[in-house]
């Protein structure tokens, strides 16, 4: 399997000048072909093509191999460090997930695992010419931080997305020592400062003196002020800016500033929305308008906490362009939100807070033609009777956008009807995520389970691949999702089904199935199994509060020896053999030895 | 009504007599949650009825399996073992005026944490008294952020006082940000209750895991609960969860406030 490079001639993407005809050595015969192989295998950017590709015979494999510069690995279990740097040696931009999403919800325990570390130094080894690093659901240190500032001297480019273990001090030493830096973003990850007796570290001034190659620089999760002046300087000497979202402690008198900066932008995350304290009402405002003006090529606004909604028309002479629009953290009304929402004609993508409505929902179906994705989150978590945005708002929507492709509902009440109209209206559905916060409810008209209208997604939606259920559910909803879903790779699924039936449907009907969370149903041993002849094509399963025990788990991880299956428990002794949490995967490797003592690892 | 079941390892600075426990129910069978929430004191309580609270509770120290003053024989009721769920549910259809349960689950519905604590108190609150809050704020800048550590957890968070109305709210907050560790309601009238009888103090800081402290304006640490939720805001700088058994040495400090007080 050893392939020295030397004999390769020079790769597409290698620039290097050409070589006079005579000082050219051909190739072995036995080695054209694979030269010519990697030559084309290059145009493949598609990982699922590259693995169809590499599994047709060992040279297409070992080309394939060398020729991988983008690796995506979807569960950092899967597979080692090692394993992934020995068989891909010329990566240059690496994706690694980590805990499964439910981790998002306080389901799994802190410390479950997750560390970016044994990659970390297996990447430097491997990859010094690293430059893209995406991170999502890991836990990484400063240390990590620090490893990945000093190892990668062309790194470019860093993705934390849902990550947690680091502070200041570790995006301090990125900002300091990647001098070719042009994204640095960091989502919905906790970020803590310094100890509590030392000063909050000002990692903005860390950046190098000079012209950046900041394009993007994305710090809304950073819980703690920066240094604005400094942030002014930095905005100032990078003139590739194109992505600036910016954490509430940036005022809305510094976001005028640093928009009239950078009026290249692109996307802008607008920190605190509201007032300052220094800015008595009344006092000579600035024109905010004037920035938005000001920022010609803005298609993407988000931010907006603490709003004050007077400050809203500040953004209209942004609307017109805007294709995304992210108001999920502003607590606006339909009458706030209507003479935004109906110059938005270009947007394809808006999440808003259900503050606004039915009637903030009817103003949007009217409007935005275009929708693509619509994420409408809740603002108060509680189960009641009802809420502010029902069956009427989705609806509306179904009827105004019909080129929906991804909706995230959250409501107290649905019908089916609703739902079953969704399906007909919008048949390019990918995604449809319904969550109904009061469980088991069932539909308030018909007082009918919440099937039909499921059932009618599954089977009207023929692009459909990721589905998440709720309400009051039997096993007649998974009937119709095993007969309808082909194409259906993510499932969620939370309070719902009334048997092992119910699981059985879905593991036997869903071919293209990889990742199945369930929480809290009626699923057991015997369901579990059903699934026997699937799991080595899935990513994970994950069932927690179901009906499930440590020894038919076992008879899985006997059955399956390349299954991971983490029981996760909190108590040692208990009178009936139920677990709380099965996590379950797929792994090449020995199982990990970084668990922490809740969690059992069958084998 | 019968208030929520706790675990015994959750700490719950409310009244004495909140440590009864029922005949210990981790998995509350569906028609036992909707019995329960018909209490309105009930809302106040970081109460879940998923096991997977008890898990993260325990991961934290296991020996205060021994500490449980209940009989916790391992017992578990199946969230849907019980013969009689399956017609609890058939019968929801039918009675579909009553929402099933009022009790906030963990992790449900599934929604970051900060979406949760985000508008927790900002529905009732209107932009008048959003400003003038921000103008008497603690001088903490924007909003009153304080600092959470709890003892144990890899990092430090963050919570603006503001958004809460109350300590049970604060409480429930705090819950769900370290989700390993459930701090339980710490009603405002049990607390002074709490602190005028020392003995119980002393008892539920024996018998308690993690307790929630904070420093106030003069740089002492005292136990959350002892002052109307008003004052605690106006002089909380930082909050520390902390071990129970290091929170004793508190207690005497708490009680001393709490006469000069009354």
């Amino acid at each position: 399997m050893t392939h020295s490079g030397s004999s390769l001639p020079d790769l597409p993407n290698c620039t290097s000048t050409a070589a006079p005809m005579s000082e050219i050595r051909s190739p072995p015969p036995d080695r054209v072909l694979e030269i010519v192989l990697e030559n084309v295998l290059h145009f493949l950017t598609c990982r699922r093509d590259r693995n169809a590709a590499s599994l047709v015979c060992r040279s297409w494999c070992r080309a394939e191999a060398l020729t991988r510069s983008d690796l995506f690995i979807g569960n950092c279990y899967a597979v080692s460090p090692h394993r992934a740097t020995s068989r891909f040696r010329r990566v240059r931009s690496l994706t690694v997930k980590g805990k499964p999403r439910f981790a998002d919800f306080d389901l799994l325990p802190l410390n479950w695992g997750a560390h970016f570390s044994p990659w970390g130094s297996a990447l430097a080894d491997a990859y010094p010419w690293l430059e893209k690093l995406h991170l999502k659901r890991m836990s990484l240190t400063d240390d990590d931080l620090n490893l990945i500032a000093r190892s990668f001297p062309s790194f470019k480019e860093l993705v934390l997305v849902c990550c947690e273990g680091f502070g200041i001090a570790g995006i301090a030493a990125v900002a300091a020592n990647c001098r070719l830096l042009r994204v640095l973003d960091l989502v919905e990850s906790v970020v803590e400062d310094a100890d509590e007796d030392e000063e909050v570290m000002d990692w903005i001034s860390c950046f190098p003196d000079g012209e950046t190659h900041l394009e993007s620089l994305v710090f809304e999760c950073v819980e703690c002020p920066v240094n604005f002046e400094a942030l002014e300087r930095l905005v100032a000497r990078s003139p590739y800016l194109k992505k600036l979202r910016l954490n509430h402690y940036v005022s809305i008198p510094q976001l005028y500033r640093l928009m009239h900066r950078a009026p290249q932008l692109t996307h802008l995350g607008t920190g605190s929305f509201c007032a300052s304290d220094d800015v008595a009402v009344g006092d000579q405002e600035l024109d905010y308008s004037s920035a938005f003006a000001a920022c010609k090529s803005l298609v993407c606004l988000s931010g907006f906490r603490d709003i004050l909604p007077d400050y809203l028309p500040a953004i209209y002479p942004a609307c017109a362009n805007l294709t995304s629009l992210n108001l999920s953290y502003a607590d606006v009304n339909a009458d706030q939100l209507k003479p935004v929402i109906l110059q938005c004609h270009k947007l394809q993508t808006l999440w808003v807070l259900d503050s606004i409505c039915d009637e903030g929902l009817q103003a949007v179906a009217a409007t935005c033609k275009d929708l693509r994705e619509l994420r409408v989150f809740p603002g108060n978590t509680r189960e009641e009777a009802e809420g502010p945005v029902s069956e009427v708002g989705l609806e509306v929507i179904s009827q105004g956008c019909r080129k929906l492709q991804s909706i995230l509902f959250f409501c107290q009440r649905m019908t089916n009807a609703a739902v079953i109209a969704m399906s007909k209206n919008c048949p390019d559905l990918v995604v449809f995520r319904l969550c109904i916060i009061g469980r088991y409810r069932p539909d308030p008209e018909t007082h009918e389970p919440m099937d039909d209208g499921f059932g009618a997604i599954v089977m009207n939606c023929k692009k459909l691949t990721r589905l998440a259920v709720s309400g009051l559910l039997t096993d007649q909803a998974f009937r119709y999702i095993g007969m309808y879903g082909k194409l259906l790779r993510t499932l969620s699924v939370a309070f719902a089904g009334d048997s092992d039936q119910g699981l059985k449907y879905v593991l036997e009907g869903c071919p293209n199935l990889q990742k199945l969370e369930i929480r809290d149903s009626p699923f057991g041993d015997a369901a579990l199994h059903s699934g026997l002849h699937h799991f080595y094509n899935m990513r994970f399963l994950w069932m927690s509060t179901c009906k499930l025990t440590r020894q038919g788990c076992q008879e899985i991880a006997r059955a399956l020896p390349h299954l991971a299956l983490e029981v996760i428990d909190s108590q040692e002794d208990k009178a009936d053999d139920h677990i709380e949490i099965l996590y379950m995967y797929r792994s090449l490797d020995r199982p990990r030895n970084d668990a922490p003592k809740c969690v059992t690892i069958l084998q | 009504m019968e208030k929520m079941v706790f675990e015994e390892t959750e700490l719950r600075l409310g009244l004495p007599g909140n440590n009864k426990k029922k005949n210990n129910e981790k998995k509350r069978g569906f028609s036992e949650t909707e019995s329960e929430t018909e209490s309105d004191e009930n809302n106040n309580s970081d109460e879940t009825s998923n096991t997977t609270v008890d898990l993260l509770l325990n991961l934290s120290s296991p020996k205060k399996e021994a500490n449980k003053n209940n009989n916790n024989n391992g017992v578990v009721a199946e969230n849907h073992s019980s013969p009689n769920n399956n017609k609890e549910k058939n019968l929801l259809p039918s009675d579909p005026a009553k929402p099933p349960a009022k009790a906030q689950v963990v992790g449900w519905p599934p929604v970051r944490s900060y979406r949760k604590n985000m508008f927790a108190v900002q529905k009732s609150s209107t932009e008048e008294s959003q400003k003038n809050e921000k103008n008497n704020n603690n001088g903490n800048g924007n909003g009153s952020f304080v600092k959470v550590s709890m003892d144990g957890a890899p990092y430090l968070r963050k919570v603006d006082l503001k958004n809460y109305n109350s300590y049970p709210q604060l409480s429930d907050a705090l819950g769900k940000m370290f989700s390993s560790f459930t701090i339980g309601s710490c009603e405002s009238e049990g607390m002074k209750d709490f602190f005028m009888n020392e003995r119980a103090l002393m008892d539920l800081l024996n018998n308690s895991d993690y307790v929630p402290t904070y420093e106030d304006k003069d740089g002492d640490w005292m136990l959350v609960g002892d002052v109307p939720w008003e004052m605690f805001v106006e002089s909380c700088k930082r909050l520390r969860i902390m071990k129970g058994k290091e929170a004793i040495g508190l207690a005497p400090r708490a009680m001393e406030k709490c006469k000069n007080r009354s």
